[in-house]
């Protein structure tokens, strides 16, 4: 079995975002920049399952600007064997994206296709349910565990209402959840291993894709901010607040 | 042309945010059309029929509905998308799951999570956690939307009374098989809709301790949330999680127990009414969002909490 996984570069989680005075978007110069937390958790599935003897290759792809690339490097550096990356400048809609994975399945024929549920930096939570569209396969989404049998896959997801579980049938669409696994850390003779390992440049040009955007951001601003509140110096004052200032209880 | 609601239900009656996404529809254009598929979900459809706002019922029936598998659901919609130019639904797990899907055979870009209708193509939606807000204007002839149901108010679910009209089911996609769904079910409020909202966090250090928050929500008649780290350390089920990735709440009072605020959590929070944070990190960045803050150990804090509240001669339910 084949699992090619899809990874994005964002704004590293932990960066306190500034949103441009311009309006035109968030700062990202002289910002670090990371994989996106879910996309590690589907690369160290994926690695796991080669691991178990499951799977026989893992591919990571991205699309993305140059430095785009640094994610792909990354998950070869955890137990990816090969990369891909889909070279485009500028801002893609994940309908963009999803088109252009089309299409390197259709080269790479993988089995599976995994990737994070959702990205941190626009919160859509599109690009896997798209891409299981455009090929016609199964989704599971929001997955938190998954048992690799025979062409199949028991999914455990996680909705708003507790725990789901799916049987998909290959080849198939998953997006990680966060609590899917612990994603590992890179070692450095690893790290140096990976320096090694190919990644192929494919443009995104060359892939006969329209990405051009539907979507017109016409304003970023920074959200309204609350108020600095108080301290209590106790519990029978906070429960007189809350009585009593904000009449709440 | 009109605007279609996708209807979330349990085959037996509707499920709360669809009176909040049948809000946000109709800010969009006064005509909805709403659509419910399921199996046996007559009863469901008659409710939907009862809001005022919602003009016409589609209804569509099949086995292979009962479990709202979106590989289902969506050639039902896209079918039906030609006569309409919104489709409109929730951005919980349902909506999340499925409206991609149907955007993708549309061919249309999507727009997530709207927290506000602007004009019927602008919209209001936070990124990056809540910390910017984008107004975002769609070009695509059809518009696939998702809103957040916890910004819209809820319409109206009495006094309408739509046509329903059956529509034709599709084939079952069969890769994709459903197995089984563990609900947790509660007597407690559902934390999307709650007035109040108990979460604890890493601090409770464990499962058990999370009886010290039950206990207050209870006199409260409060729902019970977390933090991300106490779901993944296994203190309570991941329904609970609030954040990014989790569910986004805005109850008239939040009290976070423990939690130090990551943004991801506060992006879950943050809009709620009035704030407490509880937590013996003087410097923990939940105190800035905080209305009132307590800095004190929580096992000593909840007990007395408790104490104090069984003093109290009345308390809002």
């Amino acid at each position: 079995m084949k699992i090619l996984v899809a990874v994005k570069r964002v704004i590293d989680y932990n960066v306190q975002i500034r949103v441009k005075e311009d309006g035109t978007g968030v700062v990202t110069d002289n910002v670090k920049m990371s994989t996106n937390p879910p996309d590690d958790n589907a690369i160290e599935e994926a690695v796991k399952i080669k691991e178990a003897g499951k799977a026989t290759e893992v591919v990571a792809v991205t699309v993305g600007e140059e430095k785009a690339q640094e994610t792909v490097r990354k998950a070869l550096a955890v137990g990816a064997d090969r990369g891909i990356h889909v070279k485009v400048d500028g801002i893609l809609e994940p309908l963009a994206v999803s088109k252009i994975l089309q299409k390197i399945v259709d080269k790479e024929k993988p089995d599976l296709v995994f990737m994070g549920k959702q990205a941190i930096d626009d919160d859509c939570n599109q690009t896997g349910q798209m891409l299981s569209a455009l090929l016609n396969w199964p989704q599971a989404t929001f997955a938190s565990k998954i048992d690799v049998k025979d062409n199949k896959l028991e999914v455990t997801r996680e909705i708003d209402e507790g725990l789901e579980t799916i049987e998909i049938n290959v080849p198939a669409i998953v997006t990680c959840d966060l609590r899917l696994n612990e994603p590992r850390y890179a070692s450095l003779p690893n790290i140096m291993k990976a320096k090694k390992k190919p990644i192929e440049e494919i443009a995104a040009s060359d892939l006969g894709v329209d990405v051009s955007p539907r979507l017109e951001q016409l304003k970023v601003e920074e959200p309204p901010k609350r108020k600095a509140g108080i301290k209590v110096a106790n519990v029978a004052e906070l429960v007189q607040k809350l009585k009593n200032e904000a009449k709440v209880i | 042309m009109a605007v279609l609601l996708i209807a979330e239900h349990n085959n037996k009656e509707l499920r709360p945010f669809t009176l909040n996404a049948a809000t946000a529809a109709s800010q969009i254009d006064s005509d909805v059309h709403a659509v419910i598929i399921g199996q046996n979900s007559a009863d469901a459809a008659k409710q939907l029929s009862e809001l005022p706002v919602v003009k016409k019922v589609l209804s569509v029936e099949g086995a292979h509905y009962e479990n709202f598998t979106a590989e289902n659901f969506a050639p039902v919609i896209v079918k039906l998308a030609e006569n309409y130019s919104h489709i409109v639904c929730s951005a919980n797990t349902f909506g999340k799951n499925l409206m991609p899907r149907i955007a993708a055979h549309l061919d249309t870009s999507q727009v997530s999570d709207i927290i506000k209708v602007i004009s019927p193509d602008t919209f209001l939606r936070p990124i990056y956690a809540g910390n910017a807000f984008a107004t975002i204007k769609s070009n695509d002839a059809k518009k696939c939307v998702t809103i957040r149901p916890t910004s819209f108010d809820p319409c109206e679910s009495t006094g309408g009374s739509a046509p329903i009209e059956k529509v034709d089911a599709n084939e079952e996609f069969s890769n994709t098989k459903f197995i089984k769904r563990e609900e947790i079910k509660s007597d407690r409020p559902e934390l999307g809709t709650a007035r109040i909202v108990v979460s604890g966090g890493r601090g409770m250090q464990s499962g058990d301790n999370f009886k010290l928050i039950t206990e207050i929500a209870d006199k409260l008649g409060a729902a019970i949330g977390a933090s991300r780290a106490a779901v993944d350390a296994g203190y309570i089920s991941n329904d609970h999680q609030v954040g990014q990735t989790g569910k986004v709440v805005v109850p008239d009072l939040y009290i976070a127990v423990g939690i130090s605020g990551a943004i991801q959590h506060l992006a879950g929070m943050k809009e709620s009414k009035v704030i407490v944070a509880i937590n013996k990190d003087g410097e923990a960045p939940i105190f800035s969002v905080a209305d009132y803050g307590l800095e004190a150990d929580l096992f000593e804090a909840l007990p007395q909490f408790m104490e104090e509240l069984n003093k109290l001669n009345t308390i809002q339910k």
